[in-house]
């Protein structure tokens, strides 16, 4: 699929007016997260990348956004989010066991594990686990359809759209601190926010999104 | 403060007591540390996170800014658990007032006796004729922009500074009342419009709910607390209370503290919760002795329960415009509407307002609601430059079994955690679903398309230490004074018998003015 924002890069703005320094420094440690896992073992990690790219399917024709870099990082630093699902247990387990529950069933469902699956097929354990129809023993008391929604899915979505590759997608403008907006109302665009591609014009909103600073 | 600058502050021993301890330093401990140290107490304000420089340590970021957030662990469950967090929860110098929207609205007069004038919730013994002039004056504390002529309600000043321009996403909500012809205005917000102090005006950044890094935002960081600081009182920062003591007599003598990894104990003459609607009952709670085995304050067993939240469902749509609602605060224009028209067929008002979620609260809203992920996720997430909300502020009913309670689990303090439990009644469904479609038809009406409904949402916290009448139904007075203890004060929205249909931080901001006024004067007459 075409970008709707060719060109557009919201970390050339990095020595613009629009990110003090705080954010640049904040934005280098996100670039910067640790690649190889801290939390999980190596057969979790493999089960877990494979989830990534299903809820996150990325392009082949850019580096990937380390999605399960950003979960790992945040079960290994103990980041949390201020509040617990009685039904679920604390992060990390609920990870361990819900990654070793979809693990066993893959291999119930389809015969392998869920790495091993078809696109479509990991497609369909998942949406199970998100109805929460997966209730075997491996769940122990933990409904599925919870963990789907509420660990999961935040902890996945939430790292991807934290990042300047995220934002370049959707148009976002990103930091703005301290330049901020000028051209508030509909339809008006500040000079260092995205240029949206229309049907045909798509070179010339290139070209005009590399001077977007 | 200016990058690298610095103030005097006080500081005081441990060992004498001072005249007041306030835990918290948000909306509610702010203005009353400020009042107190200005009328010649010795004060001081302790707070849980660390005082923070905006200039300095705020970075433009969803989450980074984490860092304000009361994220320590918390319990939630019951039949419509509460989302915690960034939702409605601070952990740092300012408390929530650092990363609020900014949404600064009064009490419709009638809220304050809407048991016997419109016959639901619970009598406050407070008159809104008195309230009237606290919110005046905390309206000028803070240099709230706002409009010229507000719709509804009684008359009131107008605000001390121009409203602010109109974003895309607040012009669509303006044009949408107008087609249903209904009023609308722009939002009075604590963020100023032009200079004042060192607050520059506000750039429209739009992370205002991550904290304001130019300072424009009148949180208690740039109002309340550098008055306080002034007048001599000490904040005391990276200091979580565990404990109050009490004596024999039934009084409280001070709080035991943890900070820099050690427990402390500072001695007081008065201690003032002001944690907001967890973390005070939780304190309470924890602070039981022999001669108080249900809590502090607790003889009436309403600490903790009538917990309220505020109904924050919404609808959202595609515009062929590109509404780009990133820009400016989140919230630049409101309805008001709902909340004095009463033909409806359920208690309560509410209000609705124009949204600007940044990418992750987007995200967050595109799953939670809409159950996305794969591909249609990234589809849809595309949109987000087109996209329009509005979002209600609803009014829901005080119910004692929507509690907070203390949990087994402990924290990393070794302190029991809360467990806070929440339902929806019949009746906060019935105005959920009349504020949806009536949200809805504003949408419709400026031309939004593949419109969606965010149907599971609330924001804002009240309740669980109840003011009332008297030591049978309500934990404190209308001074804000505890029945039970006469030196044990509470003074945050846990004290709000009813919530309202409007944000409550001005109404906590207001009564925390009261508050401390009300001290002088007792102390003036000997009665404290």
């Amino acid at each position: 699929m075409k970008p709707r924002y060719p060109g557009y890069d919201v970390e050339a703005k990095r020595d613009t007016p629009s990110w003090n320094q705080v954010t640049r420094e904040a934005i280098d440690r996100r670039l910067a997260v640790p690649r190889a896992p801290r939390f999980f073992s190596p057969d979790e990690w493999t089960i877990l990348e494979a989830i990534c790219n299903r809820i996150l399917p990325q392009p082949a024709d850019r580096p990937k956004v380390p999605l399960p870099a950003y979960v790992d990082q945040k079960l290994a630093e103990n980041i949390q989010d201020g509040y617990r699902y009685a039904v679920l247990p604390p992060q990390g387990e609920a990870w361990r066991r819900g990654l070793r529950a979809l693990d066993d069933a893959a291999k119930r469902a389809f015969g392998g594990p869920f790495h091993t699956l078809l696109p479509e097929r990991q497609d369909e354990i998942l949406r199970r686990a998100q109805s929460g129809a997966l209730t075997a023993d491996a769940w122990g008391d933990m409904p599925s359809k919870a963990f789907f929604e509420h660990r999961l899915i935040p902890d996945i979505t939430h790292a991807y759209y934290a990042t300047p590759t995220a934002w370049n997608e959707i148009g976002f403008g990103g930091p703005a601190s301290p330049r901020g907006y000028v051209r508030m109302a509909l339809n008006r665009r500040d000079p260092w926010e995205a240029i949206e591609a229309q049907p045909d014009d798509e070179a010339e909103a290139e070209r005009d999104n590399r001077r977007v600073r | 403060m200016r990058p690298g600058g610095w103030l005097e502050m006080r500081e005081y021993p441990e060992d004498e007591p001072v005249d007041f301890v306030v835990i918290g330093t948000g909306a509610g401990g702010g203005p009353l540390i400020a009042g107190l140290a200005q009328a010649g107490f010795s004060v001081i304000g302790f707070d849980a996170g660390p005082y923070f420089r905006p200039l300095e340590d705020f970075a433009s970021d969803e989450t980074e800014q984490n860092k304000l957030y009361w994220t320590d662990n918390r319990i939630v469950d019951g039949a419509n658990p509460l989302t915690m967090g960034g939702k409605n929860s601070g952990k740092s110098v300012g408390g929530s007032t650092v990363h609020f929207a900014m949404v600064s609205l009064r009490f419709r007069p009638e809220w304050f006796k809407s048991k016997s004038t419109l016959g639901y919730g619970a009598d406050w013994p407070l008159d809104w004729r008195d309230m009237w002039g606290w919110y005046a004056k905390a309206e000028r504390a803070l240099s709230i922009s706002g409009p010229a002529r507000y719709p509804w309600g009684p008359k009131r000043p107008a605000y001390p500074y121009r409203a602010h321009e109109i974003n895309g996403a607040g012009d669509l909500l303006a044009r949408g009342c107008e087609a249903m012809g209904i009023d609308w205005t722009p939002t009075p917000l604590a963020t100023v419009s032009a200079p004042h102090g060192k607050s520059p005006p506000c750039v429209y950044r739009g992370f205002c709910r991550f904290g304001c890094s130019t300072n424009a935002k009148q949180s208690q960081l740039v109002t309340f607390i550098p008055k306080a600081i002034k007048a001599g009182a000490e904040i005391r920062d990276l200091a979580m209370v565990g404990r109050i003591e009490t004596d024999r007599n039934g009084r409280a003598t001070g709080v035991h503290y943890i900070r820099e990894g050690r427990w402390r104990f500072q001695k007081a003459r008065n201690v003032v919760v002001a944690g907001y609607a967890i973390e005070t009952p939780r304190l309470l709670l924890a602070s039981a002795t022999a001669q108080h085995p249900d809590g502090l304050a607790n003889s009436s067993g309403l600490v903790g329960k009538n917990l309220m939240v505020q109904s924050n469902q919404a609808v959202f749509g595609v515009m062929e415009d590109e509404v780009r609602w990133y820009k400016g605060p989140p919230s630049l224009t409101i309805t008001e509407h709902w909340n004095y028209d009463d033909r409806k067929d359920f208690h309560g008002g509410y209000c609705w307002m124009a949204q600007g979620p940044l990418p992750i609260e987007w995200v967050g809203i595109q799953t939670s609601a809409r159950g996305l992920w794969g591909q249609a996720l990234r589809d849809e997430m595309e949109k987000y430059n087109h996209q329009v909300g509005l979002k209600m502020v609803g009014e829901m009913l005080p119910n004692e079994a929507n509690r907070v309670t203390l949990d087994a689990e402990t924290d990393q303090y070794g302190l029991k955690v809360a467990r806070i439990t929440y339902g929806w009644g019949d009746n906060d469904k019935a105005m959920i679903a009349h504020g949806l479609d009536q949200m809805q038809t504003s949408l419709e009406l400026v031309g939004a398309k593949e419109i969606f409904r965010q149907t599971d949402d609330t924001n804002h916290l009240a309740g669980t230490a109840r003011m009332g009448f008297d030591a049978e139904t309500s934990v404190v007075n209308s001074d804000c004074r505890s029945w039970d203890i006469p030196n044990l004060w509470v003074c945050d929205g846990s004290i709000f018998p009813t919530t309202g249909g409007v944000n409550p931080s001005l109404t906590i901001t207001a009564i925390a003015m009261r508050t401390a006024s009300r001290i002088r004067d007792l102390a003036a007459r000997g009665e404290l």
